[in-house]
């Protein structure tokens, strides 16, 4: 399967091109070289996927989907303990699950942006960034080693700061593009060091031991593979915006909104839980007293965020906390999986395959929700909710699909998000009821302020003024991507809702990633879907009633009792300001400050002190030679005196 | 005649024809056949090299050749090669090339600035191909001096005193040098100056006693280590960057502070190993304080050259770092970084100093939004950026890794800790980096003086192209160039270690 | 009066001694000339004297001569020296003509 080297390969080419060449291309010529780069992506993953699960198929003896690694070879070798820096490609069945992901949401913006980004300066740039990004993140899924993980990781971040910045000019595009940066390089520190343990007690960095050497090595190593491993998973807390590291995911909504859907929601966010998952099996087998810093740091996150998303009036911020929310899902899906075993009785092992599935699932209809809000912005120019309102009107398949993924993402039978946020709810209750019982509350908070959101824009208080002067209208080509990825997502859903119900034999999302490979039946819980369902159902009522009306009395009752709560949420419980007030009172005023001073007084002044002290001594001993010759005869007598009467006494 | 002379000798053709040279474009013409000519030399160099090991040549030093200099000192003029030695040359090579490109249009004097110019490249070259102690100081001095009148005489701002410092400091260490270089060369018994006969001595017992060891280590580290920015000696290092000339700030963080660490590694470390072994302590947190430091204090300079200037002392700390650990792949690792970092902070200053001679600022305060008014030298000092704070793909990036990984190889607390230390330089870097980059591209340019300013000429766009080229073709390849480094570094790591 | 050796010894002595005060102490380019000038004389005496007193040869007389001569040359000079001095910074005092000192 080399041919899966040309995934890479591809936009790598369309970035050398467009980011070399670019200028002296059409905005035309540009936008279908990286478009037709990526359908060419999207081809070859698709085959990669159908040859990988079905051609190739399951293991005859294991009966699980085998890694495939077609290609792997030393890129840079270090010379002590053998070790060295391989690049390859690495096929199982979650980074081929990726590939599609990546692809098909990739493939969907580089056709949505064409109406987006129409007459924009720097068209060529934004398509050159798309496939610099799009390469980093392939190259990040199929990495054969946890320092090719490293690498890839370091060039999506790079290709995130480029493309939240792209708006050079704007202020605030600039501050979150560095924000950003910086906050997952921080993060990105701690996964470097754990990249350094693991690397040094292991001898390897491969995320996987097929000889019992290499497993003896990790016995050996104690509570190291652990701390490894959690230095890492705060890497993947800091790129997936987990809870005190998440603070720079909504700022990076300042980026172009289909760059949003495509990074910032859709693909590299999750890059964090594709890592976990990628060193599952070593958390399963040699951390798992510590995998409940990932259940707690995702419990938190998913409800901080959702509690924000309530109050957010950009409609891209609170689309953003929803994502911060939802990947926290997918990491305590990860956290609650407490054996690689599957089969139906191993409720244990649900979690990771849950995980994966909505990663999948989540993918496909944030994009849209995501792209959807592209076309909005772009129809009224603004991001604010009060811009908007009653858009249904306006914007009628944005409208729908825009619908179907609130659907989705509440957790309504026969969209996708319902069968994958079912299986994290059974997996949650399988580890501890307590768990569960609150991610379930989760769940529904998040059906709320998602419909909060819809009404917001598409029914509520209408901005007549503002639509008067400008009609709102939707763009043919921006509509396609969002119709498409509805289609999945009502397609994946109705489908494995069907499937999990007892229809097609449970042959869904399971059969095809699960913990060990094997052949996992998706077969829901009723008590858990009827839940989840129920719970979903009362908080889109909830918001209904309170958003759905022309007035919206209710709501302003509720900020008017709770003016406090809703202002902390709004201001998201001012984790902002915490950082500014760490990173410019405390790091740059107290250390940096002072460290230049030092420098440049203490440092510098002990040398400036050394020359002054030359210059004054030699001041001091020029009077001597003070050039009048006199002075010198007269001590030239005195000395020849002297001497005389030396040479007469002794 | 031996053809590594070859990289002396050039220079000094260069030197005559440029004192022959009538007019503008004469001078011209001899630095661009000459410094090609260089960078033709060197390239040819390493793929012989490269060959030469391929086919299986294992000599410690290659195209070796000796003539006797001066008999009762038995100095010698001898050279020779190693893998370290030809990744110097070819980064010497390409810088001097590049810088000429940068001199392009400088005023006045432009022969009297190529002289001096050609002179310390001449002294750069002599000192990497040099096996003899004695040859390597005199080269060192060579390339020192005129280093004063560069920046004494076409430099800006405070040139007088920052040139008298810088080189006041430097022959400071050039004082110790001296003292620690006829100590080894006594206590190796006063035969020989030439390095591989003092390492490779025969019988058991290093020729100079443990506690000789002890004396002279500290003195030629230090000696070296001036030059390499070594914590607390390098405050001659950012008042120097800031007044010199732009392709003097290119040679000198390119080219010169590399003199340091190759030193520090072929005379201090090599020659000492049981006092490398015993005292590197100390120099390790020196080191350690180096790059956190300097990248802590470049988060808060405002003038451009400072920050650069600021960088390179936490990368170059990072080079003795690296040497330091002593083990073969930090070892590497820090021969990376002094090629990585000559490169990326020669575009740095290539790109600074052409920003300057447009804005006559250097004050990020003073300047935004200069992307959208040259976006070619906009665009190149993103790349450049990226690669100083060690993106993937970038030469930066592998260099960094290699020292990190094999530094983490000590296992014991004291190294540890110290190599976490220095792995958060990295996130720092980025921190000022883009703090520059931030506010000195991005935005909306207000400056109505700037708005009409030009983006780069051709000799300005090739030379900086040839810099990024040669970064992202390190970056993107580093296996050969690494191997190359380490075949010749491991065997003198080994030496070392075995002498505890 | 038998005129002894002592009398020349005492007269040079004297006027060596004057010679050096004056050369110590005064300011002045030209009395420092003169001073100079009384010192050689003292030593051209000497060996007038010490020559009378041996009457070996001619030897004293003639670096007696030869004294005279350089005196008289090196006179030309310094005061050729001094009068342009003069002419260009109007001042002959030692201690402040130090405008080639720093």
């Amino acid at each position: 399967m080399t041919y899966t080297l040309f995934i890479i390969l591809l936009p790598l080419i369309s970035f050398l091109v467009l980011g070399i060449a670019g200028k002296w291309f059409s905005h035309k010529t540009a936008g279908w070289i990286g478009t037709l780069a990526l359908a060419g992506v999207t081809v070859l993953s698709y085959y990669a996927a159908y040859e990988y699960f079905f051609v190739i198929g399951r293991d005859a003896v294991t009966g699980a989907f085998e890694r495939q690694v077609p290609i792997n070879f030393c890129w840079l070798p270090f010379f002590d303990q053998g070790l060295h820096f391989d690049m390859g490609i690495l096929l199982d069945p979650i980074s081929v699950m990726m590939l599609i992901v990546i692809s098909t949401v990739s493939f969907m913006v580089h056709i949505y942006s064409f109406g987006y980004m129409k007459g924009e300066k720097g068209f060529q740039r934004y398509y050159a960034f798309l496939s610099l990004f799009t390469m980093s993140m392939l190259g990040l899924v199929v990495a054969t080693n946890i320092f090719q993980m490293y690498l890839f990781w370091e060039l999506v971040g790079v290709s995130s700061y480029l493309l939240i910045g792209f708006y050079y000019t704007s202020p605030a595009a600039i501050a979150a593009s560095k924000k950003a940066f910086i906050v997952t390089r921080f993060a990105d520190l701690f996964f470097l060091i754990g990249i350094l343990i693991y690397g040094f007690y292991t001898g390897s960095f491969a995320f996987v031991f097929d000889t019992p050497e290499g497993l003896a090595s990790y016995a050996q190593a104690g509570f190291i593979l652990p701390l490894a491993l959690t230095l890492m998973f705060i890497g993947g807390a800091g790129k997936s915006a987990m809870f005190p590291l998440h603070i720079w995911l909504p700022d990076a909504m300042e980026g172009p909104t289909p760059v949003s859907a495509l990074i910032h929601a859709a693909t590299m966010v999750v890059a964090g839980v594709f890592q976990v998952a990628r060193l599952f099996p070593l958390w399963v087998t040699y951390a798992q007293d510590w995998m409940p810093i990932i259940i707690w740091v995702g419990v938190f996150t998913a409800f901080y965020a959702a509690a924000v998303a309530c109050a957010q009036s950009d409609i891209k911020r609170v689309l953003a906390f929803s994502t911060i929310s939802q990947i926290a899902f997918m990491m305590v899906a990860l956290g609650v999986c407490t054996e690689l075993q599957t089969g139906h009785e191993h409720v244990g092992s649900v979690g990771y395959m849950a995980s994966m599935f909505h990663l999948f699932t989540h993918a496909m209809f944030k994009a849209c929700l995501f792209l959807g809000a592209g076309c909005i912005i772009h129809a009224v120019h603004s991001n604010e909710m009060n811009a908007m309102g009653g858009l249904r009107k306006y914007l009628p398949l944005t409208h729908i699909t825009f619908l179907v993924s609130c659907l989705a993402i509440s957790g309504i039978p026969f969209f996708s998000g319902f069968s994958s946020k079912d299986e994290i709810i059974t997996a949650c209750m399988a580890y501890s009821p307590a768990v569960g019982y609150i991610m379930t509350g989760i769940a529904a908070m998040t059906a709320f302020y998602m419909f909060r959101l819809y009404y917001g824009i598409f029914w509520g208080t209408e901005n007549k003024e503002l639509h008067a002067a400008h009609h709102p209208h939707e763009t043919k080509v921006m509509t396609w991507p969002l119709i498409i990825l509805s289609i999945i997502t009502v397609g994946v859903g109705a489908y494995t809702t069907l499937a999990g119900f007892g229809m097609f034999d449970g042959y869904s999302f399971g059969s095809l990633i699960s913990a060990d490979g094997q052949d996992y039946r998706i077969h829901f819980d009723t008590s858990v879907a009827l839940t989840s369902t129920i719970v979903a159902i009362c908080a889109i009522g909830l918001a209904t009633w309170i958003f759905k009306g022309e007035r919206q009395p209710i709501a302003d009752k509720l900020y008017a009792t709770f003016p406090r709560l809703h202002r902390w949420a709004y201001k998201r419980f001012y984790m902002d300001e915490v950082y500014q007030f760490v990173t410019h009172k405390i790091i740059f005023a107290c250390v940096s400050k002072p460290i230049a001073w030092f420098d440049r007084h203490v440092v510098d002044g002990f040398f400036n002190f050394l020359a002054w002290g030359t210059n004054a001594t030699s001041n001091g001993i020029k009077t001597l030679q003070s050039g009048r010759v006199q002075q010198y005869a007269l001590v030239y007598l005195v000395g020849t005196i002297l001497l005389i009467a030396m040479l007469l006494i002794f | 005649m031996n053809f590594l002379s070859l990289f002396v000798l050039i220079p000094l053709l260069m030197l005559l024809g440029l004192w022959l040279a009538k007019g503008v474009k004469a001078v011209r013409g001899v630095m661009v056949v000459g410094s090609s000519l260089l960078l033709v030399l060197a390239t040819y160099l390493t793929i012989d090299f490269l060959a030469q090991r391929a086919g299986g040549n294992t000599a410690e030093m290659l195209y070796q050749a000796s003539f006797t200099w001066f008999e009762p000192l038995n100095i010698s003029y001898r050279v020779g090669v190693d893998g370290i030695s030809v990744a110097m040359l070819l980064l010497s090579a390409v810088i001097v090339f590049t810088g000429t490109f940068v001199s392009w249009k400088l005023s006045p004097n432009l022969k009297d600035y190529f002289l001096w110019f050609t002179l310390l490249s001449m002294g750069v070259f002599g000192f990497f191909i040099s096996i003899d102690m004695f040859m390597m100081f005199m080269f060192y001095e060579i390339a020192l001096i005129p280093m004063y009148l560069l920046i004494g005489v076409w430099g800006t701002g405070q040139k007088e005193y920052s040139a008298m410092k810088l080189t006041l400091m430097l022959m400071g260490g050039s004082a110790f040098l001296m003292l620690g270089i006829f100590g080894i060369f006594y206590g190796a018994g006063g035969q020989t100056m030439n390095i591989l006969d003092i390492a490779n001595h025969t019988g058991g017992a290093h020729p100079i006693d443990f506690a000789g060891q002890c004396i002279w280590f500290p003195l030629t580290f230090v000696g070296f280590g001036v030059l390499g920015a070594l914590f607390p000696f390098h405050t001659w290092s950012p008042d120097g960057h800031a007044s010199a000339p732009t392709a003097v700030s290119m040679l000198h963080a390119g080219v010169l502070m590399k003199l340091g660490g190759y030193g520090c590694f072929r005379i201090a470390i090599f020659l000492l190993p049981e006092a490398a072994n015993e005292l590197n302590w100390i120099f390790l947190i020196l080191t350690g304080i180096s790059v956190v430091y300097g990248a802590m204090s470049a988060c808060v300079q405002t003038d451009l050259k400072y920050i650069n200037a600021y960088s390179s002392v936490s990368h170059c700390g990072l080079v003795l770092f690296g040497i330091l650990m002593l083990t073969t792949t930090s070892t590497t690792g820090a021969v990376l970084q002094m090629l990585s970092h000559g490169l990326m902070t020669a575009l740095f200053f290539a790109l600074i100093g052409m920003i300057y001679g447009r804005t006559h600022t250097r004050d990020v305060r003073l300047m935004t939004g200069l992307m959208q008014i040259m976006p070619f030298l906009g665009v190149c000092f993103v790349i450049a950026g990226l690669a100083n704070l060690g993106l993937p793909g970038l030469s930066g990036f592998v260099a960094e890794m290699s020292i990190f990984v094999g530094s983490f190889q000590n296992a014991d607390t004291f190294h540890r800790v110290l190599t976490v230390m220095a792995t958060c330089s990295i996130v720092v870097a980025a921190v000022y980096i883009l703090r520059m980059v931030g506010k000195m591209l991005y935005g909306v340019c207000t400056d109505e003086h700037h708005l009409k300013l030009t983006d780069a000429t051709w000799e300005e766009r090739f030379a900086v192209i040839c810099l990024i080229a040669c970064i992202a073709g390190i970056g993107l390849f580093p296996s050969w160039i690494s191997s190359m480094i380490s075949d010749s570094v491991a065997p003198i790591i080994d030496a070392v270690k075995q002498a505890i | 009066m038998n005129i002894t050796i002592d009398y020349f010894l005492i007269l040079s002595a004297v006027m060596l001694g004057a010679g050096m005060y004056g050369f110590f102490t005064r300011r002045n380019t030209l009395a420092i000339l003169i001073s100079i000038e009384l010192i050689l004389n003292a030593a051209d005496i000497n060996f007038a004297a010490f020559n009378r007193l041996c009457q070996t040869g001619i030897e004293g007389y003639v670096f007696t001569l030869f004294s005279i001569a350089i005196s008289a040359a090196e006179t030309a000079i310094a005061i050729a020296v001094m009068i342009n001095i003069y002419r260009m910074l109007k001042n002959n005092y030692v201690d402040e003509l130090d405008t080639l000192k720093w």
